[in-house]
């Protein structure tokens, strides 16, 4: 009987093969042929010309991920150690932005940062000079983090909510000053929070092409921009599979190695709603 | 008693490359309250799961009423069971969930209704109808439970350590409870459990299970004065268990001593295992014993004392009503009828041995344990 | 310590909340100007519900996000099922098949599944491949591991003798499935459909690859307007969503709320039978 109702799966199997094993397959194929479809090692060795910029993305997004950690992590802790109610609520509040369409928040964060936004309008409302609050790497950053400190947030939350508080108490029992319990019992037991919030930031961040488009310049390209303009508007997509490629394994590398600081059971998702 | 329901033949359950069940071969009879008694991992669940149509066995058969059954479906079959942790459906009330199995079956409401208020009445739950099963005590679901199966008027009834959830006092009532039920309706039950006193006060007939292998099928006088071999000797019970040789019918040797015994049948210096049960023992002062040794501890258990002897380095548990202190020399006597003697086997030599003895024995033995 | 973090909590939940309540404000006002309020206006919203361009893409959205996150549901949960019932190396691969839309970064997962849909058009000779069955299928796609991930925890806390008591009791699998397991796990399906429709909505990387001129959603028509000088009417579309996901969350909580109360009076009244 068991045995049967595994065939249930072989539906979703099959779909995810066509649908994200073979288009896989596709890119790899993409990245080693040129336009007429030969081989061709040309997309790779030029992807060295985009170093700089994999090294870009790459750090804005660690700065970005950290950044919304330290934010994030007080924040977290507070929430998780109000009442039940309080609680409930001030985790809609976090929930809520990541419900919004992320292109309308990152707009709502150009219209604050932006030469005639809301903050130089005030600025310049008082006779002062506009300041270079936009097209720089701290407006891409901090945009990063405006829009995903929610994902920081919420697994951080989810792992400190569960926290047994009886730990604590018996860290306390054991002699632990406040500033020992919290580095010797919480942060350690947070690790998997922060392990999925960290990824939880950095995977989109690192990608991301529209952030760096609305708040950065030309000097703040990111590698997401390059991909998306080999689609939309170089017409090569033997460079863009080749650059795709290396994204993802890069990211795979990436998350790789922090799951390595957890033992996490692939399958309790960081996803709870 | 009565005729033949279910018959077990050469049943053997393998996963993976764990043999779980070697070779069982039983039969149930009609209205017979059976129960499978043995350590966790015995399979005595994995038997109870291949009856009740969860399992299929790699080898062997499975027969009921005559006719084999190894490939009906679990829904259709005449069995019913009452789970471990008693599996109420949550979304369902008290009266829903007792009327499940009669509404599947597609019975008028009439009647549906007829036999559950009659069900209620008979596991006392009059009035709980539209409770909610996560508002009830664990005894209450325990209830809900049983009802739920027994509306259906199974043939047989299989019951998963029904009362291992509930605490000392409720388990005894329940017992009683059950003994009752099973009586009233003349059901078969088939009752799993490592709790030795469950089965010997429940059961007519006790299977005593251990790695896969029935180690003994008897009634509990049987079982518990007659043990075939040193796992059922300890499993049952306390009991000290020495090597001997079998001189001649009725005669055994064991400490260098020769005593009357009741048992016949052995070969002619036989080696022997030879069970003597704690409470068969009687103290006497050192000159008068057929033994005499040195108590080395003494525990107040409430209706007795533990005492522990040394019988020159072999550590006896007797149980006796009056205090013997620590480093008394003291003698027993024992009359023929309290020694019982058993054919060698794998298990001798494991058990029956004090000299580890520890005053918490019997918690340790009935701690929490799960199986599969 | 602790009054530090709630200040800190109270200052990132300004943070968040300032730039989306700037674009709310901005929606009423009937100047163009951010930092000064001009007058209340709803001219904003009349512009905005008389551009049917707009309301049939988000017409378009919605039908997206409705039928992609029932076939999600449907074959997630499904294949959760399935997934459930198998042990060992398969298991592990089919989650780490499942994992890879999860971890791969949205815009690989559009560029390869534009690649796929390219070659497969070029097969079958179809000029423009891309348009609403395109984004169907990559919708369901990208939402089947959420309906998953949130479904499996259940299955895996649900006492398995619950299903099987069922059989017991007389039900054929599909009955057992249909009258026990679905009610025990129904709340993993509902919110693994909720997460599906608001990913499904929100979407809009892999929209952008995979839409094409003929059928096209309104994230994808949002980010070509962010590309111009805003239209003040992006704002009222914006307060409008703002609004229906509070309204959304809002429910869920009060829904959440009566549950556990009505949970808890059971408990209590447990104790005093």
């Amino acid at each position: 009987m068991k045995n049967k109702s595994r065939f249930l799966a072989a539906p979703y199997a099959v779909w995810m093969l066509i649908f994200t094993i073979v288009p896989l397959g596709i890119v790899a194929f993409y990245a080693f042929t040129d336009a007429g479809g030969s081989f061709t090692l040309e997309n790779i060795t030029s992807i060295g010309s985009y170093f700089p910029i994999f090294l870009r993305s790459i750090w804005y997004s660690i700065a970005a991920a950290l950044i919304c950690l330290l934010i994030g992590y007080p924040v977290a802790y507070y929430i998780a150690q109000c009442k039940p109610t309080t609680q409930r609520f001030l985790y809609m509040l976090i929930m809520l932005p990541m419900c919004m369409s992320f292109l309308l928040r990152t707009l709502a964060w150009v219209a604050l940062l932006d030469d005639t936004g809301i903050i130089n309008s005030l600025v310049t409302h008082f006779g002062l000079k506009p300041l270079p609050l936009t097209r720089n790497p701290f407006a891409v950053i901090s945009g990063m983090v405006y829009n995903y400190l929610p994902y920081m947030i919420m697994p951080l939350y989810t792992v400190l909510m569960k926290l047994d508080r009886r730990l604590i108490e018996a860290s306390q029992d054991l002699g632990c000053r406040p500033s020992q319990t919290f580095f010797r019992v919480i942060l350690p037991l947070s690790v998997p929070g922060i392990v999925s919030g960290v990824t939880m930031v950095f995977v989109p961040a690192v990608s991301t092409f529209y952030i760096s488009q609305k708040l950065g310049s030309t000097s703040t390209i990111m590698i997401g921009d390059i991909i998306e303009s080999q689609y939309k508007t170089a017409y090569n997509p033997n460079l863009g599979a080749a650059l795709s490629l290396v994204l993802m394994a890069l990211i795979f590398i990436c998350v790789g190695i922090m799951n390595r600081f957890t033992s996490s059971d692939e399958e309790e998702g960081m996803m709870t709603l | 008693m009565s005729k033949e329901l279910i018959r077990l033949t050469d049943l053997t359950m393998k996963f993976d490359t764990e043999t779980v069940l070697d070779g069982i071969n039983l039969y149930i009879n009609d209205s017979e309250f059976l129960t499978l008694l043995g350590p966790s991992g015995c399979g005595k669940t994995t038997t109870l799961r291949i009856i009740g149509g969860f399992l299929t066995p790699t080898s062997g058969d499975v027969f009921f009423d005559g006719k084999r059954i190894n490939d009906v479906p679990a829904y259709k079959r005449q069995i019913n069971t009452v789970f471990q942790r008693y599996a109420l459906f949550p979304h369902l009330d008290v009266y829903d969930n007792i009327a499940f199995g009669l509404r599947i079956a597609k019975l008028p409401e009439a009647e549906v209704d007829r036999r559950v208020t009659e069900m209620l009445e008979v596991v006392s739950l009059k009035g709980f109808e539209n409770r909610s099963v996560d508002a009830l005590s664990g005894g209450q679901q325990q209830r809900v439970a049983i009802a739920r199966a027994l509306v259906n008027q199974p043939k047989v009834l299989l019951l998963d350590e029904p009362l291992g959830a509930l605490d000392l006092r409720l388990r005894k009532d329940m017992q009683n409870e059950l003994k009752r039920i099973q009586q009233a309706t003349g059901i078969t039950f088939i009752y799993v459990t490592h709790d030795q006193e469950e089965a010997l006060t429940m059961s007519d007939t006790i299977v005593v299970m251990d790695k896969g292998r029935i180690q003994q099928i008897g009634r509990p006088e049987d079982i518990y004065n007659e043990p075939k071999n040193a796992f059922v000797a300890d499993f049952i019970g306390e009991s000290n268990i020495l090597d001997g040789v079998m001189n001649d019918d009725y005669l055994v040797t064991f400490f260098g001593r020769q005593f009357q015994c009741v048992d016949k049948g052995f070969a002619k210096n036989e080696p022997v295992d030879v069970v003597i049960r704690p409470e068969d023992i009687d103290i006497v002062p050192a000159s008068e014993g057929h033994l005499t040794g040195t108590v080395t501890s003494i525990t107040f258990k409430g209706v007795h004392y533990d005492i522990i002897v040394d019988f020159k380095g072999f550590k006896w548990l007797i149980q006796n009503t009056d205090f013997e202190p620590v480093g008394a020399k003291i003698g027993i006597r024992l009359n023929p009828e309290d020694i019982h003697v058993m054919h060698k086997s794998e298990y001798s030599g494991m058990f029956g041995d004090y000299s580890s003895y520890s005053a918490e024995y019997d918690e340790i033995a009935e701690g929490g344990e799960d199986e599969e | 310590m602790k009054k530090f973090n709630k200040i800190f909590t109270i200052l990132v939940f300004v943070f968040l909340y300032v730039p989306m309540i700037v674009l709310i404000v901005a929606s009423f006002n009937a100047g163009k100007d951010l930092a000064v309020f001009n007058g209340f206006t709803l001219r904003n919203y009349r512009e905005f519900f008389s551009d049917s361009r707009l309301l049939t893409l988000l017409g378009n959205s919605l039908v997206i996000a409705v039928l992609s996150s029932l076939c999600a549901t449907m074959l997630g949960t499904v294949a959760a099922v399935g997934i459930h019932n198998m042990r060992g190396r398969l298991r592990s691969a089919i989650m780490s098949v499942t994992n890879i839309p999860l971890t791969n970064p949205e815009i690989v997962t559009g560029v390869s599944l534009a690649l796929l849909f390219a070659f497969v058009g070029t097969l079958l000779r179809i000029k423009s491949i891309l348009g609403f069955w395109t984004l169907l299928i990559a919708h369901i796609t990208f939402n089947m591991p959420y309906v998953i991930l949130s479904v499996m925890p259940k299955l895996k806390q649900m006492d398995p003798n619950i299903r099987e008591a069922a059989l017991d009791l007389g039900c054929t699998p599909a009955q057992a499935f249909f009258k026990v397991v679905l009610h025990e796990i129904m709340p993993g399906i509902i919110s693994g459909a909720i997460m599906a429709f608001t990913m499904s909505l929100d979407d809009f990387i892999i929209s952008y690859f995979v839409s094409g001129g003929s059928y096209t959603t309104l994230p994808v028509e949002i980010y070509s307007y962010t590309k111009k000088q805003i239209d003040p009417k992006v704002y009222a579309l914006f307060t409008i969503m703002f609004a229906a996901i509070l309204i959304l969350m809002v429910t869920m909580n009060l829904l959440q709320m009566r549950d556990a109360k009505s949970r808890r009076t059971a408990v209590k009244r447990r104790a005093e039978s």
